[in-house]
């Protein structure tokens, strides 16, 4: 164990309101930046686990540990930075444990120590890297009892997914714990963006987490753009909410016809990917791209439609609307499946708040918080649309804040058509000047953080990405206590969590 | 649910015509696999997708190759749970360091007569993270590979032709 600073560990929560004061100016991405002692670092960190504002992301570029918080109800927005002292600081997963498996990640990639932090154990570094080769074996968290046994699964699985292990301790069917070990895709994305030319940067952030490459993009965009000080032409702003709005649609569609295919009813989930089908099409005749990717670029656009263009994406709303109306109407009228989905992987809402839990995860549990109306950003503070909210936080809940969002996001893209007004759809840069920006994007799972930082000659000097799914994992193992084994396929899918977005 | 069933029935599948087999990679999988191919599995094939560090884009499109405008299963082509059971493995991703030793025990645990696809430009020639110290390299420097399919990622009918050229190359004489 590292020594800890038995007198910095008592310092009161501090609310990232009251320290805005030490804050300079609030910078053109709608974040401030406030420079940190170890006293205002502590107090931060024990105030997100006060409940007083949210954890947004944790990461080391520069020779400095940056914080990402915000605090929607007093609408502010701070990256908080710490300069390490001998590669070290003091842990924030030690007060704020959502913080944990970031730290870890953290001293694996950048060696930065977290003082005090109570879990050693490596995240990202499983022993076998060239020249960082160590014992490889992982210390499962002890599970204590009567009749326990375990279950290994992964990092291979028998479904077309991604890798990962997933370590179950059960009493018979029953669950006593679940403890998932990630990292298995990791490919070093942000050591390779380190010094890569903007254009190859872009490509490498569409590539986090295949599945969310619209938001990825949109992100990186955003962020470069708030570096740089790059104006985007208002007809691109459009079209980007237009295919932000798309890839939610075609993943929340899927998700449900998986999640009814996981309760054994194959049926829905034919009729959901003949659905996610013609959207793909649909977006690769306009976009050129299946899923869109590299789509969206710092500064607008690759391509544009024109009006036969939106004369099709409105035909394929009727068409997803018409189709998936049947769906709704199967599941909710079948008590078989919902037999299945009713009370099944339940999390506490304490804990969405205490991990500041986004997306379906977290508004199934009642916690309203979606970036686009948080903190609205181009093209969503033109458009208006609900957060849809539940309060049972289960299976059941988290299928039906995706159909609700279906309805919001066709609805979305409608208005955007209706705004789309003439002109370019990419700016050429402005002179490259050093700078740092940072984007908080929805994507199709939650909130998507991205950091960017930009030397000289348009070179990225770090790159960051917090993926939504980074506090909705912790929540998966949580959620499945006390269920029984055969229904986990059901609460994973329920989750859908990102394992190439958290594994970097 | 018996209206889904009712307009199934009425519309009739929604089952496209099936590609053609590439025919360059027919004709390089026959040379490539000489007196292999004469080990006759029919015209069916078990295949077991392995994601070796994947940003998860081509096991989209793996996934809407069971759709039912793809319908994978009518060639013969079934996706299997292990890969005890597998005569295909179909690899994707750039091996990552952290993938590599999952990725050749599931070789090894996969019977002969064997064949490897590779698909997707990063299981291909690692794609954009060519040069990431995190990965190993292309699949084929971790186990050998029989056929390609590239694209990033590969659409449903670039897998499609390719695996068809699979079964084309291994079962003729």
């Amino acid at each position: 164990m590292i020594a800890i600073d038995e007198n910095a560990r008592d310092r009161d929560p501090v609310a990232l309101a009251d320290a805005m004061g030490a804050a300079l100016q609030v910078r053109a991405d709608g974040f401030a930046r406030i420079e940190a002692d170890a006293a205002l670092w502590i107090g931060l960190a024990r105030g997100c686990a006060a409940g007083w504002h949210d954890l947004g992301a944790l990461w080391v570029d520069d020779h400095h540990v940056r914080m990402a918080l915000w605090d929607a109800r007093e609408n502010c927005r701070a990256i908080v930075s710490l300069t390490l002292k001998a590669g070290a600081y003091p842990s924030v997963g030690l007060r704020h444990a959502p913080a944990l498996r970031l730290e870890r990640a953290m001293r694996d990639l950048y060696g930065a120590i977290p003082e005090g932090i109570p879990d050693e154990r490596r995240w990202l570094d499983h022993g076998v890297w060239p020249g960082r080769e160590h014992e490889p074996g992982y210390h499962f968290l002890p599970v204590e009892g009567n009749g326990l046994h375990q279950i290994p699964v992964g990092p291979v699985h028998a479904g077309i997914i991604e890798p990962g292990h997933f370590r179950f301790t059960a009493n018979g069917e029953t669950i006593a714990r679940l403890e998932a070990r990630l990292g298995y895709v990791h490919k070093g994305v942000e050591a390779l963006a380190e010094g890569a030319p903007v254009e190859r940067a872009a490509k490498l952030a569409a590539r986090m987490s295949g599945d969310s490459t619209v938001a990825y993009s949109f992100a990186f965009a955003r962020a470069v753009e708030a570096a740089l000080g790059w104006d985007v032409p208002p007809r691109a702003q459009i079209l980007r909410g237009v295919m932000a709005e798309l890839e939610r649609l075609s993943h929340h569609v899927s998700d449900v016809g998986g999640i009814c295919n996981d309760a054994a009813v194959a049926a829905l989930l034919a009729r959901c990917s003949l659905i996610r089908e013609d959207i793909l099409r649909a977006q690769a005749a306009l976009f050129g791209h299946r899923m869109m990717m590299d789509a969206i670029l710092p500064g607008g656009v690759a391509r544009d439609i024109d009006a036969g263009g939106v004369a099709e994406i409105r035909a394929l709303l009727e068409r997803i609307e018409m189709g998936f109306h049947r769906v709704i109407r199967a599941y909710d009228q079948s008590p078989s499946i919902q037999n299945r989905t009713h009370g099944t992987g339940f999390v506490k809402p304490e804990y969405i708040r205490q991990f500041g839990a986004g997306g379906f995860v977290g508004r199934a549990g009642g916690r309203a918080f979606d970036a686009r109306r948080a903190f609205p950003y181009a093209p969503y503070d033109a458009v208006a649309f609900k957060v849809p909210t539940r309060e049972d936080s289960d299976v059941d809940a988290r299928i039906w804040i995706r159909i609700e969002e279906i309805a919001e996001s066709a609805g979305i893209i409608r208005q955007l058509l209706g705004k789309l007004v003439a002109g370019p759809i990419l700016a050429a840069p402005p002179p490259f000047e050093p700078g740092a920006g940072v984007a908080l994007v929805e994507a199709f799972r939650g909130d998507l953080f991205l950091a960017v930082r930009i030397e000289d000659e348009g070179r990225v000097a770090h790159m960051h990405a917090r993926d939504a799914s980074w506090f909705q994992w912790p929540l998966l193992e949580a959620s499945i206590e006390g269920n029984i084994v055969a229904d986990f396929p059901l609460c994973n899918k329920s989750f859908n969590c990102s394992y190439s977005g958290v594994d970097l | 649910m018996h209206i889904l069933l009712l307009d199934a029935l009425l519309k009739g599948p929604a089952t496209e015509r099936a590609p053609s087999p590439d025919e360059a990679a027919v004709a390089d999988l026959a040379r490539a696999l000489g007196n292999r191919a004469s080990a006759r599995l029919g015209r069916s094939l078990a295949i077991r997708e392995v994601d070796a560090g994947s940003c998860n884009a081509c096991e989209l499109e793996i996934h809407a190759l069971g759709n039912p405008v793809y319908d994978v299963e009518r060639f013969g082509l079934k996706f299997v749970a292990s890969p005890r059971h597998a005569d295909v493995l179909l690899v994707t991703g750039p091996v990552s360091w952290n993938m590599r030793e999952g990725l050749e025990r599931t070789y090894a645990a996969t019977p002969d007569p064997k064949w490897v696809v590779a698909a997707g430009d990063c299981a291909v020639g690692c794609g954009v993270f060519a040069e990431s110290r995190a990965c190993a390299g292309a699949v084929a420097k971790i186990i050998p590979v029989d056929l390609v399919i590239p694209g990033c990622p590969p659409t449903p009918t670039d897998l499609l032709k390719g695996l068809l050229a699979l079964v084309e190359g291994t079962t003729r004489p």
